[in-house]
């Protein structure tokens, strides 16, 4: 019967799409799919260091294209995906990404997750004039025509976390992360801002990724003195670190971490009983309130199990795929261009609150939160901005980071 | 002074883990010369194993839970040894005199392993709770000594200890050295040496499977946490003299030290390829590494 329909509907949406020419598909480099569907691309590690985090943010992308999908569909036609596996590998990531847009003719792509993997492949996006979905908080200090930048920009994540650990009085900070450009330039930003609010950096440590033996960064960490740890670890590299800490009896009385890298989902794979009353800073928790958020939450449950838990990236990921479905309505196409002016000014209700495009740099307004992890392997939060931060790149509005003259690392 | 007992404990911590994973490397490798690439996939065998077991413990018995770490230890021995043989009978044991070959082959199977752990685990992390009298550390001295690590000194003692008996003491061992000597000369004297070379192989991923079961201790459990471990491995019985068990002991010790003592100056990244640079330097010097093993065949 399902499928009888599913003919019915591609009949009908064939003639549809014959008498219009806003038909399905990508526009000009994408051709029509087969039943009226649109073809988009998912490009994330399902293999390797970051499987760990990036299935997540896999997840909440088909979820949202299933709602959408079961809703009606964008411009009438149905999404259906592509899904390539990025292997944590930057080159990987640039070859998959010239594959989904060349072979697959998708109309636009959701992907990546580490800045080496979005660096990787920011040209072959540029090149094609195709627009990539970027679902993670990083370091900032880039725009891109082709890609929407749906996590925070550093002054929507850094920066306040940083200024809320100075207004709670810490002195003396660690910044520990791992070994690629999103830690570097995120540590940069940081010490330009401590620097200005007199406090001081008495370490700076950075790991490999694959990294399994924290002994001699732990043994620097006792040796500074520090009161406070900065954590940008990402991936397993995060597990290490804090098994090891609590080796070593520490919790987050002795040695108070911010991380940057840890949601709900890491959470779970680090242990509650280890994290609790660390901090975090994201701009959603799966505990932000909202009927949005509930909806979302329980969906995300429903499809994937009880145990799953929902994240920033993952909610930023779901944002993403509602918003490129909105503007692609709004714009009556599947064209970049028609979906880039569409987006102006665009505003839609996500489970993070209501957020909005911000055409001056391709970012999104967000709210910053803080939060605590508690033993429930949940985050609450401890601190938030009253009303959506607007996105700062290149952090222009910050005078002691202008005084600093940031440059982006290459 | 402090902080040169932590270093040294670090250091020592940090060789005794790299000993553990090469010990079956040792065998399959330093004995036999079967490059075997999917070394690193039974220690991620073991460290599975300990979670299943952890898992079993938690439904069933919950009242002898802390047990369950020795029960996985056994398991984890246990599995890795059949999953060796079953990989010498079908495998190896076709392409013995060729390395290159079985390097290639042995390659697949750890890229099928890998892709196997991801399917039935999922490509999450997991991770094993420490048996209760394992967590948290004993504080002397304004250091901190933590129990796993202790426990896994321990560990690498006995597995040392149970390797050099059997090599050395027992009379499969006597074997064992006699067929990886002179196999014509042994299968002479009436040594079935398919069986030897089966049995052999088995201990030595026996032994990554023990390996792996410590390491669960320390981090998380993923598909790829063999490949994280297996490069310190190699070297370790490259540094030492590929064949002695003596000489696995001091490499392990020197790169565990080195990358320990070095990290403390400069950063990891650069301690590593301080460490790099330093063995192969050693090896420019001493092709056959730290220990020779004297052999009257004139090949070497």
């Amino acid at each position: 019967m399902n499928q009888l329909w599913k003919r019915l509907a591609g009949i009908t949406l064939a003639g549809i799409m014959t008498a219009s020419l806003a038909g399905c598909g990508g526009g000009s480099q994408a051709s029509a799919g087969e039943d009226g569907a649109v073809k988009v691309g998912l490009l994330h590690s399902l293999t390797g260091s970051m499987a760990i985090s990036e299935t997540s943010v896999r997840d909440a992308e088909v979820l949202a294209i299933e709602e959408i999908n079961a809703a009606g569909g964008v411009n009438g036609c149905q999404i259906s995906y592509v899904e390539e596996d990025g292997a944590s590998n930057p080159s990987t990531f640039a070859t998959k990404a010239e594959k989904l847009i060349e072979e697959d003719e998708v109309a636009t792509v959701f992907g990546c997750w580490t800045s080496s993997s979005r660096k990787a492949v920011k040209s072959v996006f540029e090149d094609y004039g195709n627009l990539l979905w970027y679902p993670v908080q990083y370091e900032g200090m880039e725009t891109s025509e082709n890609i929407v930048y749906m996590g925070a920009a550093p002054n929507q994540q850094i920066v306040p976390a940083i200024q809320y650990l100075v207004d709670q009085g810490y002195k003396k900070f660690f910044l520990l992360g791992s070994d690629y450009v999103f830690p570097r330039t995120a540590n940069m930003i940081i010490n330009a801002q401590l620097k200005a609010a007199g406090c001081e950096v008495v370490g700076e440590e950075y790991a490999d990724m694959e990294q399994t033996e924290f002994s001699a960064i732990i043994s620097k960490i006792e040796a500074s003195g520090c009161d406070v740890i900065v954590n940008t670890l990402n991936g397993t590299g995060n597990v290490s670190f804090f098994k090891q800490m609590a080796e070593k009896n520490y919790t987050s009385e002795d040695y108070m971490t911010m991380s940057f890298s840890i949601a709900e989902e890491e959470v779970k794979t680090i242990g509650a009983d280890i994290l609790k009353g660390h901090m975090v800073s994201w701009n959603y928790y799966q505990t932000t309130e909202g009927e949005k958020n509930d909806a979302f939450v329980s969906a995300y449950k429903e499809k994937f199990g009880e145990d799953r838990v929902t994240s920033d990236p993952a909610e930023a990921a779901y944002d993403a795929v509602y918003m490129w479905a909105a503007a692609c309505e709004k714009a009556g196409s599947f064209e970049v261009e028609d979906v880039l002016a569409a987006l102006d000014g665009m505003s839609i209700d996500a489970p993070e609150g209501t957020i909005t495009f911000d055409a001056d740099n391709n970012h999104i307004y967000k709210p910053v939160r803080v939060g605590e992890i508690q033993e429930d392997g949940l985050i609450y939060t401890v601190y938030e901005t009253n009303e959506a931060v607007k996105p700062d790149p290149y952090l222009t509005t910050y005078d002691w980071a202008v005084a600093a003259d940031l440059q982006p690392l290459e | 002074m402090d902080q040169v007992l932590s270093m040294l404990f670090n250091g020592l911590s940090s060789s005794s883990i790299i000993l553990l994973t090469s010990l079956g490397l040792a065998i399959t490798f330093g004995l036999m010369r079967v490059i075997n690439m999917a070394h690193g996939e039974f220690l991620m065998i073991g460290a599975y194993t300990t979670y299943c077991v952890q898992n079993f413990f938690k439904a069933y018995l919950p009242n002898v839970f802390d047990l369950y770490y020795f029960a996985a230890i056994a398991a984890a021995f246990a599995i890795t040894f059949a999953f060796g043989c079953v990989l010498e009978k079908l495998v190896i044991s076709r392409l013995y005199g060729r390395e290159i070959d079985s390097l290639l082959a042995t390659w697949g199977i750890s890229l099928i392993l890998q892709q196997a752990a991801r399917s039935i685990f999922g490509s999450q992390g997991v991770f094993v709770t420490s048996p209760s009298f394992l967590s948290g550390g004993i504080t002397l001295g304004g250091n901190t000594y933590s129990f796993n690590r202790l426990f896994i000194l321990l560990v690498v003692a006995f597995c040392l200890l149970l390797v050099w008996f059997i090599q050395y003491q027992s009379n499969f061992g006597r074997q064992m050295r006699a067929v990886m000597q002179n196999r014509p000369m042994a299968q002479c004297m009436g040594i079935n040496s398919r069986r030897v070379d089966c049995i052999t192989f088995g201990i030595g991923s026996g032994l990554a499977g023990i390996a792996g079961c410590s390491v669960a201790l320390l981090g998380s459990i993923d598909s790829t946490i063999g490949q994280s471990y297996i490069v310190n491995s190699f070297m370790a019985v490259v540094l030492g003299g590929v064949g002695k068990l003596l000489g696995t002991v001091f490499g392990s010790g020197i790169i565990g030290f080195f990358s320990i003592l070095f990290e403390n100056f400069t950063s990891s990244s650069i301690a590593k390829a301080i460490v790099l640079l330093i063995v192969i330097i050693f090896l420019q010097k001493k092709p056959q590494g730290l220990f020779v093993v004297r052999s009257r065949s004139l090949d070497e």
